[in-house]
């Protein structure tokens, strides 16, 4: 077993933020997540954090480890300094403990319209399209909406009208489908000044996504397009 | 149920970002520094209204010990800001330019220190004659 010693932030509604010490055991190969429970299950009920699949699939878990934006499920212990500080996620008001409101994330997501458009009536099979195609915007089908890395952008602390770069990459991963046709009028959207180009490259949001997503290089790919009004 | 085994003072933290935001937040900070010290010249120049002297002494006093390190740091500053921006530029422009930001960025740390250590010997130099 390995010993992990914790400190986690606590916030609760109406009381000062404090950090609690927690000193818990995970098996050699124990995640963030294992630690956390190990304390809400044996030591601390009262912990409050979201977690669903457990797995690195869902994006329930996303949080602030060791200054960093992670999945709790998908950071194992023994690759981390301790004591493992564990914050909620930034630039989202926080509910209690690790759990943040979500809501302004999703309204953003869904600004850029992320579904498929269009028009055409519809085929009577599958619409195709090409490897080539296809492979266009890969990288960005694989967001699992967790914030990492929207939370992880300053912009976005310093003002949470900018849409944020998991907006940027949900709007890129239908603007390059061959099949979709709303691409400009997403474009439209994000060429505003909420929009894509209040990014600064910082670059926190590709360190930050747990799925290895080029976040920055889709939201240049994106501002590219709006500069050169070509898709 | 165990109450935690101690509870350390409350301090925010930091977020441990890398080259890209410390070089954001210091491409801010020497951009408000350098914007600075253009309404301080625009005011040291303008002393020469009040003749000569008082433009000297003004001059006097940028050439003092105490004056002299600051304009060394404005040098730093306006380098730093100067390659850094065009990082910028190519970052956002050059398609393969989000691939190569780490290395882009360590270029221009190399290209600042090459530019500023020479620079702020040579300025700092009569200081100590």
């Amino acid at each position: 077993m390995l010993p992990v010693s914790l400190k986690v932030q606590r916030r609760i509604p109406g009381e000062k933020p404090y950090w609690a010490a927690y000193a818990v055991e995970v098996e050699e190969n124990g995640r963030v997540l294992d630690a956390l429970h190990q304390v809400k299950w044996h030591q601390d009920g009262t912990l409050s954090f979201r977690r669903s699949c457990a797995h690195g699939v869902c994006g329930s878990d996303a949080m602030m480890i060791n200054g960093v934006n992670r999945l709790a499920c998908a950071v194992l212990c023994r690759d981390l300094e301790q004591p493992i500080t564990v914050e909620p996620l930034r630039g989202l008001n926080v509910e209690k403990d690790l759990i943040v409101d979500m809501e302004p994330f999703f309204e953003a997501y869904k600004a850029v319209k992320p579904w498929l458009v269009n028009d055409d009536p519809p085929p009577t099979r599958e619409r195709l399209q090409t490897p080539e195609q296809r492979r266009r915007y890969d990288d960005t089908t694989k967001c699992i909406l967790c914030a990492a890395c929207t939370t992880s952008c300053p912009i976005f602390w310093g003002d949470d009208r900018y849409v944020g770069p998991a907006a940027i990459v949900n709007a890129h991963r239908f603007i390059y489908d061959s099949r979709d046709q709303g691409g400009e009028e997403r474009l439209e959207i994000l060429s505003s000044e909420d929009g894509a180009f209040r990014c600064r490259t910082t670059f926190n949001c590709s360190d930050a996504c747990p799925r290895g997503i080029k976040v920055t290089e889709a939201i240049q790919e994106v501002k590219r397009s709006i500069l050169r009004k070509k898709i | 149920m165990e109450p935690p085994i101690d509870s350390p003072p409350y301090r925010r933290t930091f977020y441990k970002g890398g080259s890209g935001m410390w070089s954001w937040i210091l491409h801010r900070g020497s951009g408000l520094a350098v914007l600075g010290f253009l309404f301080l010249h625009v005011l040291d120049t303008s002393l020469v209204m009040f003749g000569p002297n008082a433009y000297n002494t003004m001059a006097k006093f940028y050439e003092s010990a105490l004056f002299r390190p600051l304009e060394v740091l404005l040098m730093f500053l306006v380098i730093f800001h100067a390659f850094n921006g065009l990082r910028v530029i190519i970052v956002d422009l050059w398609t393969r330019g989000s691939r190569y930001q780490a290395q882009l960025s360590r270029l221009v740390w190399a290209i600042t220190l090459v530019l500023f250590l020479p620079s702020a010997w040579i300025m700092l130099r009569p200081i100590f004659e």
